[in-house]
């Protein structure tokens, strides 16, 4: 165990954890929280994404060491003063997902694509969602929810 | 959203602000365990026999609803505020569930067989009807004006009447204690449970909410991360648990190494008890460290399992454990022996996992007060609150299950087996212990769909006309692990610790309930269950997984189907309407023809061999249970690597009276891809003693470059006609769907699911050399 300083959504918090613990259990277990999710603990599904310095990350697959000194955001700190962030609100539009639970990676994945790109083609947004699951099936949602907030970013331009 | 865990009946009340409608104080039966450690009567079931089991209103006007049934991601718990909204003709954003907790909510037969909204929706609308009219009757009342000059709106009891305008009282105000403690006539049990009192539901033409896109309560709390699912249940004194697996099937414990996890720091105990193996840590990340580096001996597995490429051979081959006759009508044999030609073809369809996209989670907490209090993402609480109960040999009442929706569900996942790790783990070590299988725990030890052969011929006679139709199953039972999750030797901890399995049936795959009924002069169907390659603690327990048979039997029935029309020279939609009179079915088979342009024309069409991508279209019909689907599939295939892109979806859905249309169309949607993605590449891979697919990788599923570039959903709504369900019937037709389109484009069939790249190359091949 050691100590380690994590800064979360704006805030800094301290731990005392085994350093080489994926971020994952540290968010969930020791700071309580509900996001990221456990999907496979093996970064093959992006469940359990946040963003680390504004890239979508497989939290399962980052060390606590590792952590250290990064931004990091997630799902929940996507709201700004109780506004959903615009990529949320194009998901919620949509009205995209069935159980949701995989909807970390969709939604954070999008969010990072679009800073960098706010206006992928198809093939551009596919290829960054290919290694991402949704095992309920809602791609067909998630895509019109992407293209939502691609359109939303362009009108505000 | 009303709070979903953790919380009595009575704290419910109090925190409620007081005055329920029908709340009566002698229920003295319902005073579970509180959290803080109040000491229980008991946690038994609320009757359906009283309206305030079914709904109460509070001093504010809320609406708070309790339903066994649960959300398992389609939208549910929308419909059913809808419903009782629409009845008691109040803002749909007043009315709250509870759900699918023992303690608080009837015994509905939980979440199966897409009845919630077909059956479960019964009682809630008769409830809400009955509330309404004694409201009506209190207002008169209070009022001094005749029922009939009444009229609610939002929530308030009005006077219709012009001199008499502005007179009014609230449902709020009505509220009193015992008032409305009314008696309800019970009718049935389990899905069909149903209630009536004096008052009459709507008229379907009257609805204002019901039929309305109204956004999903769950879907803002999910997409903000603010939503609780099982996986954030956490409660004071909580350990975290991880199981560990024989190293093969039939392998018994021998012994363990406690030193090599005892350096772990966090790491608590081991516990074993017969062949269930787990550990107990402080935190979780300590829980998967010790569960994969402790050393255990095991005796070698069984041989189990046939080779994989067997596995059809062995199914055709084994003696049945049970069989039946499910359809005969005219004399198919003389049919046959008679025919111009005759079709003939068998058709396959593997094991498939469920695979939820976590992979089971559940707290228990076996209290040394007596009291166990469950919290799991089953589908079916009450009967899990039953089988946890005899796995503890405890009484009933003593253990509370209480429902918080997991990840996806589709079926009988396997997160009843988790809850009954958490229980044996739990009960161990005396606190409360959250489980969490790692997914391996799902994809390899969870269980299974079964896998599915149909063997089926036609008689086709001189004029093209299919006279005769035979049709014989062999399958694993879809209840080898009884979907009914209600005895302790249903879960697998429980197995491995030697309870055996006693509540198994033999389900079998049948022709017409489990696939499209087709009319011909002359039918036999006949189906077999074949037996389960170990009797438990196997990887390979097969239970339902959506829609128990339906999507194995009707590849093979619809792929069937667009065999004989071929034979017959026919378009495969003009062939399917010869035999179908119902209008609503041959409606959704026009429609969704109608929708994508359908090309009529016999298949395969006619194209040069040559191009190296191929393209065709296919069409499908489900039925189930009153509930009608076509679907037409458009896909590329690549000749040269025999992989297969669907680019277009087109589905027809009826299932009557529609509650809301945008969940319904997002339900569809998601089970076209998900049922694409089992036609197209799931199979559950094995060798002789060991579940071979344990994750994404060796499971694989459709990725975002598989789906199709248009989906379209036609819904046909009947509003005067009762809903029937829509979870899985969209489900069924897909594969087929897929295959006959695979066989337009390029004139090749493959009756093997799933149709990877190396079955379609290997049948493009033989029809090459052919």
């Amino acid at each position: 165990m050691s100590a380690a300083s994590l800064k979360v959504n704006g805030r800094v918090h301290h731990v005392d954890v085994d350093p080489k613990s994926p971020l994952l259990y540290v968010l969930r277990d020791n700071l309580e929280m509900r996001n990221p999710r456990f999907g496979c603990g093996l970064g093959q599904c992006g469940a359990c994404t946040v963003l680390v310095d504004n890239h979508a990350v497989r939290s399962c697959q980052l060390t606590v060491a590792n952590a250290v000194g990064k931004e990091i955001v997630t799902l929940e700190g996507l709201e700004t003063a109780g506004k959903p962030h615009p990529v949320q609100a194009a998901f919620i539009a949509e009205q995209t997902f069935q159980c949701g639970y995989c909807l970390n990676g969709w939604v954070l994945t999008t969010k990072a694509l679009l800073d960098r790109n706010p206006h992928p083609s198809d093939a551009e947004m596919r290829a960054a969602f290919e290694s991402l699951v949704c095992r309920c099936g809602s791609h067909v949602g998630i895509f019109a929810a992407v293209r939502r907030a691609s359109q939303a970013a362009k009108r505000s331009v | 959203m009303a709070p979903k865990t953790g919380l009595t009946r009575r704290e419910f009340v109090k925190d409620a602000g007081g005055i329920l409608i029908g709340f009566s104080m002698v229920d003295s039966a319902i005073a579970p365990r509180l959290l803080a450690g109040v000491s229980p009567d008991s946690f038994s079931t609320p009757s359906p026999s009283r309206l305030d089991a079914w709904l109460r209103i509070d001093k504010n006007g809320m609406v708070h609803v309790f339903t066994g049934k649960s959300e398992i991601g389609m939208g549910v718990e929308t419909a059913f505020g809808q419903i009782v909204a629409e009845e008691l003709d109040v803002p749909v954003n007043r009315v709250t569930l509870v759900m699918g907790d023992t303690a608080m909510t009837a015994d509905q037969g939980g979440v199966g067989g897409s009845t919630s909204i077909m059956m479960g929706a019964k009682p809630l609308r008769n409830a809400a009807a009955n509330a309404r009219y004694l409201l009506t009757q209190m207002a008169s009342q209070r009022l001094g004006v005749p029922p009939e000059q009444l009229e609610v709106r939002q929530g308030v009891v009005h006077v219709k009447s012009a001199s008499s305008k502005g007179k009014s009282v609230s449902y709020a105000d009505l509220a009193n204690p015992g008032d409305l403690n009314d008696a309800l006539k019970v009718s049935g049990s389990g899905f069909s449970l149903n209630v009536k009192g004096e008052g009459k539901p709507k008229d379907p033409s009257e609805y204002k909410i019901v039929g309305k896109p109204i956004p999903r309560v769950d879907l803002a709390p999910k997409i903000l991360g603010h939503y609780k699912y099982v996986t954030d249940v956490r409660v004071p004194g909580m350990v975290h648990g991880r199981v560990v697996r024989p190293s093969g099937v039939g392998a018994t414990f021998v012994s363990l190494d406690e030193n090599s996890v005892k350096s772990i720091p966090g790491f608590l105990r081991t516990v074993v008890k017969g062949n269930f193996v787990g550990v107990v840590a402080e935190n979780e990340w300590a829980a998967i460290q010790a569960a994969r580096a402790l050393k255990v001996t095991w005796t070698e597995p069984k041989q189990a399992f046939p080779v994989q490429q067997d596995l059809y051979k062995h199914m055709r081959e084994a003696t049945p454990k049970a069989s039946k006759e499910t359809a005969k009508k005219g004399d198919v044999a003389a049919a046959l022996s008679g025919a111009a030609k005759k079709v003939e073809a068998s058709y396959e369809f593997p094991f498939q996992s469920h695979a939820t996209m976590g992979p089971g989670c559940a707290v228990a907490d076996v209290h040394a007060d007596g009291v166990t209090t469950v919290w799991s993402g089953g589908q079916k609480p009450h009967a899990l609150q039953k089988g946890y109960a005899e796995l503890l040999k405890v009484p009933l009442d003593t253990v509370r299950v209480i429902w918080v929706e997991d990840a996806g569900s589709y079926g009988r996942p396997g997160f009843e087996d988790t809850g009954a790790d958490a229980v044996l783990l739990s009960q161990a070590v005396g606190k409360p212990v959250r489980v969490q299988w790692m997914r391996e725990d799902m994809t390899a030890w969870g269980t299974k769909g079964p896998a599915v052969m149909c063997d089926l011929a036609a008689a086709i006679d001189a004029q093209g006309e299919a006279t005769g139709v035979q049709f014989t199953s062999r399958a694993f039972s879809g209840g080898d692990i009884m979907f009914r999750p209600s005895t302790a030797g249903n879960y697998l901890g429980a197995q491995l610790a030697g309870i055996p399995n006693t509540s198994g049936v033999d389900e079998f795959a049948e022709w017409g309930s489990e696939s499209p009924e087709y009319q011909f002069q002359n039918l036999h169907a006949a189906a077999h269950v074949v037996p389960a390659f170990y009797e438990a603690g196997s990887p390979m327990r097969t239970t339902h997984l959506r829609d128990p048979e339906g999507p194995a039997t009707t590849f093979a029935v619809e792929s069937f189907m667009d065999e004989i029309a071929a034979a017959a020279g026919d378009d495969p939609l003009a062939f399917r309407l010869k035999h179908l009179q119902e209008p609503r079915i041959r409606a959704v088979l026009t429609e969704a023809a109608k929708k994508a342009g359908w090309d009529a024309r016999p298949s395969p069409r006619k194209t040069s061999a040559s191009g190296k991508i191929a393209t065709g279209r296919g069409i499908a019909l489900s039925t189930r249970h009153g509930t009608y689907v076509g679907t037409v599939a458009e896909v590329e295939v690549n000749r040269e690597t025999g992989e297969v892109h669907v680019t277009r979806f087109v589905c027809a859905h009826d299932c009557g009276l529609i509650i809301n249309p945008e969940a319904l169309r997002g339900t569809i949607e998601a089970n076209l891809v998900q049922s694409m993605s089992r036609g197209l590449k799931e199979e559950v891979m094995f060798d002789r003693s060991n579940v071979t697919s344990v994750d994404w990788v060796t499971y694989p599923i459709a990725r975002a470059s598989d789906i199709p570039a248009k989906v379209e959903v036609v819904l046909i709504d009947h509003p005067n006609l009762p809903s029937s369900g829509a979870g899985e019937p969209s489900s069924r037709a897909t594969a087929a769907a897929i295959a006959n389109a695979v066989f337009d484009a390029t004139g090749a069939r493959v009756r093997q699911a799933p149709l990877t790249p190396a079955r379609v190359k290997a049948a493009l091949d033989a029809l090459r050399q052919a």
